[in-house]
């Protein structure tokens, strides 16, 4: 339930949607969190508003309030006003009436945002029927077929039948459009619709999106923590900090000229696409404050390089720029930035590189070697009587190699191998086939007590920073822990423990504390000594930075780049962040359903793929630009990835490839017969038979 | 789907057996048939005891090994449990009482499981409000009472309405009034009558352990992002709760139900005896009593044969609530 806490009347308003002082509080046991604090927007026929920002900054709390979804023991106030008229008061019951056909929402996590028992046809048909109670179940179910087609979902009639878990989740979350645009709403509210999805499925999606709101003539609330999506798709953009609006504009405004100093953190912070590798990255150093007990003030203050007396007493308001009306900022030195007396360039200081006394010498030398990698997994049914009905090709002949001191990325979509690849490398034991070598020596042929001693060599980082620490120990035992494994004794492994928490950055007397007492970046430092505490000479990363906010990210990976200039390692980066791995990586490996399809130095691979799964990857990733977004034209790829166990002749990126579609009968007889073998063209090392023909794939 | 269902029964089969047997050795272990034989006056000779425990199967002088294998060819080859200390076939006795505890059985269970998930899910969706801390601690109070209090209290309950209303509107003593004139419908509201107190007796205990569980399964789904889509799609928070959430809520109802019904057999044993009812509950139980091998283990295969049926049942219900085990 919506309560006003204003009694003057509503005054009138001209836009679809109008937020007006809106605040939210949870009452909690320790302490009431206001998670959303005088929050002003609006939104007009048809546009598309972005609104940004990190985890836990109020953007889906806020729209929660905007839809009467918030559970009832948030307290409301300020005032919501769609259509002119207010939702402030009203119950559920006249709220429901309007959800979904004056305004529906579609929700980040497509994996359990539909109910399981029921088929997608019926869920949307649903959807229609509760707002037009004289449509018959037929007309209900034929239009959820048609509403299926136009998001793009192939075989509609029958696929309508199918249940959410047989959907993949670029599918579901096509069918949550669906659902979302049933009622041709007047606003879409989208709050983080592809964050859980690989980066060509976020492109076929915003692609829908964008098609959505053209067919229905809605206006779009795109909520993310991606600045590169809002600058390709939306009209005006809001920054959310700490539950309130800091910035906002049109896209233009905001991107070109940020003027409030969270937002010209965020965009130097972010590694882009189109220039990373370049240039070091800025880091933000700090964390959001918590909610719970907000100090008086800026609520970016402790974090702001531009901060001054005045900011730690008074929260400024967003006041307007330049006498822009649509452009506002939310800082008290807002006047010196816009004019310029504040340098927005070097607001920021930017980390100095490793000096190069500092740098280790590396030998000229590959440290691993992986060749012909297979690793396939029986798929057998039955719980009784088990048998095998297929292979699950996770790995199908991977080779690539690492030199010292040197980044290899591997990238893919979700469920291309990469993870069964670094994990069949760190078991350090014979491969099912094919080979890798460490150091020179093939695994295969160690002896045990080789492989013990090999281990300290190569250590691993993973994605989550909080599951892979166990939060019962506290920081110095876990990070001492591979050298109890390794028997060294406990007071050499406390010194030992003190260096390397120093080495990342790490005040070593935080060696007592606890996992829980560590923010999301510091547990990844914390992920990151473990590693460097053995002294190995290779470290493998997991996706080490996809778990952190944006603002976060960028020291995590400075850092990895000191370290390894520092110390002369050599990194496996697992990424699926194609601007994290260019700002890192030396050299590339792009892996499609098992294989590699392309690899080379990074340079080559970004500015000139050859391949067209690269192609199309990498135009899949929006770029933090409006001007570059706006000039580009995406490759969108068909459909999902295949399962990897199913059998396609000849090429295995056949079934979705744009440039096979392009070639003549002959040239496609041979994708169809032969598998592509790799080879050089321009530098690079392509599994394609026609990548000389690769331009053919960007329109004259 | 047949095929995985045929699995579990097979399964379920399997399962029964080995409890049915198991039943037998550990009876026979345990129960010492001759006792009853030995206190009589005059004491019957030692030839006569064994002669009797013989023809009946049952001499703990045989071994317990070739007694069961005797047991199980028996049944195999005549479809006979043997026969009862009574001298009557076990199964004869079973056929008679079966049908008196089914009545029950069914009844109770059904209303029980009705009662239970409606209470759960109204628990649940008013949760902490007053209506749900009733629920809670009259379930809990019902769970923490032994079967036996529920059955008095409910006669006490009976008896003083009967006395208020001065009329014997509600009767509890046995199945039926014995004797009593009339035509089928005089008959039925009789049984009828019968009936309402076991009922109500089983039905409460069932249905305060079905409705925690209801209730714990629902709230689980309350914050379901689900449940926020059918919101958003414009439904009352109410009626997405009912028509999305109940749904999905009764699917790990099914193997609750399948694993309540032993207690619930349990109960209705009790139940049985304080009714005066002559259900399998009191063959069971006098089995025990009387240290009658035969009956007791016919007993245990006529619960071991409902938990298997309630089982597959329940495999049923899973399969037919949630698309995603269905092959
Ligand atoms: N039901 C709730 N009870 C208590 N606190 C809540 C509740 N929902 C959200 N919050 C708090 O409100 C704050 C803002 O949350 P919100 O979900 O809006 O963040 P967000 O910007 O959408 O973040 P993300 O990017 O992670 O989705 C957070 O501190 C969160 O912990
Ligand atoms: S108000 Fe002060 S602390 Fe806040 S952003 Fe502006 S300069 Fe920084
Ligand atoms: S071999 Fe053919 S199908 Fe495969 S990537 Fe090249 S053009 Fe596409
Ligand atoms: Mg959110």
């Amino acid at each position: 339930m919506l309560t006003s806490a204003t009694t003057t009347p509503h005054q009138p308003t001209s836009h679809l949607l109008e937020v007006r002082d809106l605040h939210v509080t949870f009452p909690q046991p320790g302490g009431a969190v206001t998670a959303v604090r005088g929050v002003n927007y609006h939104v007009d026929k048809g546009e598309f508003l972005g609104i940004v920002g990190e985890s836990g900054s109020g953007k889906s709390v806020s729209s929660l309030a905007v839809m009467g979804l918030l559970p009832s023991s948030a307290k409301i106030s300020g005032d919501i006003l769609f259509e002119g008229k207010s939702l402030m008061g009203r119950s559920d019951k006249e709220l429901s009436k309007l959800r979904g056909e004056g305004i529906s929402i579609i929700f980040q996590d497509p994996l359990s945002a539909l109910t399981p028992v029921y088929t997608i046809g019926t869920q949307i048909a649903e959807a229609l029927q509760l707002h037009d109670s004289k449509l018959s179940k037929l007309a209900a179910n034929s239009r959820a077929v048609e509403l299926l087609k136009i998001v793009g979902i192939p075989n509609p009639e029958r696929r309508a039948q199918a249940f959410p878990h047989e959907f993949s989740g670029g599918m579901r979350q096509r069918a949550m459009i669906a659902i979302a645009i049933a009622n041709n709403p007047r606003l879409i509210i989208a709050d983080e619709p592809t964050t859980a999805l690989d980066v060509t499925i976020q492109a076929q999606i915003l692609e829908v999106l964008q098609k959505a709101k053209d067919l229905t003539g809605a206006a779009v609330v795109l909520i993310t923590h991606d600045l590169g999506v809002v600058a390709g798709n939306a009209d005006r953009l809001a920054v959310m900090y700490a539950g309130r609006i800091v910035e906002t504009g049109t896209v233009d405004q905001v991107f070109r000229a940020p003027s409030m100093p969270y937002t010209i953190g965020l965009l130097r912070s972010m590694p882009n696409l189109a220039t990373a590798g370049h240039t070091r990255l800025v880091p933000l150093e700090g964390r959001p404050p918590q909610l719970s007990n907000l100090a008086p003030g800026c609520p970016f203050a402790p974090r702001c390089p531009a901060v001054i007396d005045a900011c730690r007493t008074t929260e400024p308001p967003l006041t307007m720029i330049n006498n822009e009306p649509l452009n506002a900022s939310a800082c008290l030195r807002v006047g010196q930035i816009a004019s310029g007396e504040l340098s927005r360039s070097t607001l920021y200081p930017v980390p100095e590189p490793v000096a190069a006394a500092q740098r280790a010498e590396v030998p000229p030398e590959h440290v691993m070697a992986v060749s012909e990698l297979k690793r396939h997994f029986p798929l057998s049914k039955g719980s009784i009587f088990k048998h095998t009905i297929g292979t699950v090709r996770a790995v199908d002949g991977v080779s690539f190699q690492i030199r010292a001191g040197q980044t290899l990325g591997l990238v893919g979509e979700s469920g291309c191998g990469k993870s069964t690849t670094i994990m069949e490398v760190l078991e350090l034991a014979k491969p099912q086939a094919g080979q890798v070598v460490i150091n020179g020596r093939d695994v295969a042929s160690l002896s045990a007590k080789e492989r013990r001693a090999l281990r300290k060599d190569i250590q691993v980082v993973f994605q989550d920073p909080m599951a892979s620490l166990d939060p019962r120990l506290p920081v110095q035992d876990i990070v001492g822990e591979p050298l109890t494994v390794h028997g060294v004794p406990a007071k050499e492994r406390l010194k030992k423990v003190a260096d390397v928490l120093e080495l990342v950055g790490l005040d070593p007397s935080m060696a007592s504390r606890y996992p829980h007492e560590f923010s999301g970046g510091q547990r990844q430092r914390i992920g990151i000594a473990r590693a460097l505490v053995t002294d190995p000479k290779i470290v493998v990363l997991d996706e080490p930075v996809s778990a952190l906010d944006v603002s976060i990210q960028a020291g995590v990976i400075n850092l990895l780049q000191d370290l390894q200039e520092k110390l002369g390692l050599s990194y496996l980066f697992v990424a699926h962040d194609l601007a994290v791995v260019r700002q890192i990586a030396d050299d590339v490996a792009v892996m499609y359903l098992g294989r590699i399809v392309e690899s080379g130095p990074t340079e080559n691979i970004f500015d000139n793929p050859q391949h067209p799964y690269t192609r199309a990857l990498l135009s899949a990733v929006p770029v933090p630009d409006p001007a570059i977004e706006r000039s580009r034209t995406r490759i969108i790829l068909d459909g999902d990835l295949p399962s990897p166990t199913e059998d396609i002749t000849g090429c295995n990126f056949r079934t979705r490839c744009p440039l096979f579609r392009l070639m003549d009968e002959a040239a496609q007889q041979k994708c169809r017969t032969s598998d592509p073998q790799n080879r050089s063209v321009n530098g690079s090392d392509v599994a394609c038979h026609h990548a000389e023909h690769i331009d053919l794939m960007t329109p004259a | 789907m047949i095929g995985f269902i045929a699995k579990r029964f097979i399964n379920y089969a399997i399962l029964s057996a080995i409890a049915t047997l198991s039943a037998y050795v550990l009876a026979s272990l345990i129960l010492n048939p001759a006792s009853r034989y030995l206190g009589r006056n005059p004491r019957p000779s030692d030839e006569t005891i064994n002669a009797i425990l013989d023809g009946l199967g049952v001499n703990p002088n045989t071994p317990v090994i070739e007694r069961l294998w005797a047991w199980i060819v028996n049944l195999v080859t005549h479809g006979s449990l043997g026969d009862t200390i009574h001298n009557t076939s076990v199964i004869s006795e079973m056929t008679v009482r079966a049908g008196t505890s089914l009545r029950l059985l069914i009844l109770g269970t059904i209303i029980a499981a009705l009662i239970g998930v409606f209470l759960g899910v109204w628990g649940a969706v008013r949760q902490y409000k007053l209506s749900d801390q009733v629920i809670s601690y009259g379930s809990f109070t019902v769970l923490a009472m032994p079967s036996f209090v529920i059955g008095i209290l409910l006669m006490i309950l009976a008896t003083s309405l009967n006395n208020v209303l001065g009329i014997q509107l509600i009767n509890f003593t046995g199945e039926y009034t014995a004797g009593l004139e009339g035509g089928w419908w005089v008959h039925f509201w009789d049984r009828a009558a019968h009936l309402l107190l076991p009922t109500i007796s089983l039905a409460l205990m069932g249905a305060a352990g079905y409705s925690r569980y209801q209730r714990s399964a629902m709230l689980d789904v309350l914050s379901a992002d689900y449940i926020r889509t059918a919101r958003s799609k414009g439904r009352t928070r109410g009626s997405a709760l009912v028509r999305h959430g109940v749904r999905v809520a009764l699917i790990p109802m099914s193997t609750y139900f399948a694993y309540s019904f032993a207690t619930v057999l349990a109960g209705a044993a009790v139940t049985e005896l304080v009714f005066s009812w002559h259900g399998m509950g009191e063959m069971l139980v006098q089995a025990i009593q009387q240290s009658d091998i035969n009956a007791f283990t016919g007993a245990i295969l006529f619960n071991a044969i409902l938990i298997l049926i309630a089982g597959t049942l329940a495999d049923v219900v899973y399969a037919a609530l949630d698309p995603r085990v269905r092959v």
